[in-house]
């Protein structure tokens, strides 16, 4: 099986074993990761304003691109996720920001027809838990493992449609899967801080230390995310607490990377 | 109301897509908001100073460049009303303006550091420039 896959801006640059691991891992479960050609970067954040176009164009050329090759569009980063399914959502069902966004796209249209998933749904409805199970060559017992959601996998639920927002198991699904034990703790769908660990880093620390207090409390020993900035906050603004990447976790089960042991 | 808060009610309310009046005053998003520490205006309070067209203490205050995105509000308001996309809205009248940026690329190099990834760059002028 083939998808089109949107890697984003940082999994070109800080966040390469996200992008890496992501490609190797799906490989060996059969799925081949086909970069967009020529895709641009979705900006980090959705502009919940209806009157926003030009903000949301380079997602739709993504999607537009995944459709001509009659391809599901998979992302890894939570962030690409959720700014690419709320634009094909807003194509999709309103029609006249479609109509202002068709004008810039010459003779071509878009409709929100492509498919959406992050690597996560893609594992878990394309592939399959049990599949992956199989799979799992070095199974990671005994490790304690804290599922990090932040706000952008999940939120708004209405849009994203992955999980239950306040009460998700994919991520925990995954973690069992691998062999190991998943921690479920209360702040695991509470924001980091994201970008605000730019101008208030006062504001990112008090958020990510009460994510991994509340991780840690709860027996963790390490957390894993789909974001590079939530690990960036969780590790650079925590309290201290392993974080890795959920594609990095799969390909240490999946016999593709050592254990580091850090 | 003078007529200029009028019609800045009207684009806020109309770009938004909120309607303010769903509002029953539970105060469940700034419960929830991961934000309410650092704002001086709280999301309940946008919801209601947007319906009253109390609208310039919220576009002089800080508080709109204090939102993280995060759809908390957005997700757990129980009538729907959706207040992020009140401060979005409310935060875009102001930097549309020019040379109201929030964010200037010139501020960059000195926020920089070693690990600090991309996206929370492009995220970060997303949110505060034009």
């Amino acid at each position: 099986m083939n998808v089109a896959y949107y890697p984003g801006c940082t999994l070109k640059t800080k966040a390469k074993d996200l992008d890496k691991y992501a490609r190797l891992c799906a490989e060996k479960l059969g799925v081949t990761l086909e970069e967009v050609d020529n895709w641009q970067c979705c900006g980090g954040v959705f502009t919940t304003a209806n009157d926003e176009i030009a903000t949301k164009l380079s997602s739709v050329r993504a999607l537009m691109a995944a459709k001509d090759k009659n391809q599901i569009l998979v992302t890894v980063c939570s962030a690409c996720h959720n700014v690419i399914k709320q634009t094909n959502h807003a194509m999709n069902t309103d029609k006249v920001f479609a109509s202002k966004v068709n004008n810039y796209l010459g003779d071509e249209n878009y409709d929100g027809s492509t498919k959406v998933l992050n690597y996560l749904e893609l594992l878990r409805d394309e592939i399959g838990f049990d599949k992956i199970k199989e799979k799992v060559e070095n199974a990671l017992s005994g490790k304690k493992i804290a599922a990090y959601y932040g706000c952008l996998l999940l939120r708004p639920s209405s849009v994203m449609k992955m999980d239950d927002a306040e009460n998700p198991t994919i991520i925990e699904d995954l973690i069992k899967a691998l062999g190991a034990e998943a921690v479920v703790y209360p702040q695991r769908n509470e924001c980091c801080g994201g970008y605000i660990a730019l101008e208030n880093k006062d504001a990112a620390i008090k958020r990510s230390c009460a994510v991994t207090d509340s991780a840690k409390s709860h027996g963790a020993d390490m957390i894993v995310t789909a974001c590079p900035l939530c690990k960036y906050n969780l590790e650079k603004n925590g309290s201290g607490i392993k974080v890795v990447y959920i594609t990095e976790l799969l390909a240490e089960a999946l016999g593709i990377k050592e254990d580091d042991n850090e | 109301m003078n007529n200029d808060i009028k019609n800045l009610q009207k684009e806020v309310i109309l770009t938004s897509g909120v309607n303010p009046k769903k509002c029953m005053k539970c105060g469940k998003c700034s419960a929830t908001c991961p934000s309410y520490d650092e704002m001086e205006y709280h999301p309940h309070q946008f919801v209601y100073m947007v319906e009253n067209g109390d609208l310039e203490p919220l576009l002089n205050s800080k508080s709109i460049y204090q939102c993280l995105s995060c759809f908390a509000c957005i997700e757990r308001c129980p009538r729907g009303v959706e207040p992020a996309k009140l401060i979005e809205a409310v935060k875009l009248q102001v930097i549309r303006k020019q040379g109201q940026n929030h964010l200037k690329a010139d501020d960059i190099p000195n926020l920089l550091d070693e690990d600090l990834p991309q996206q929370a760059i492009v995220s970060a002028f997303r949110k505060y420039t034009k």
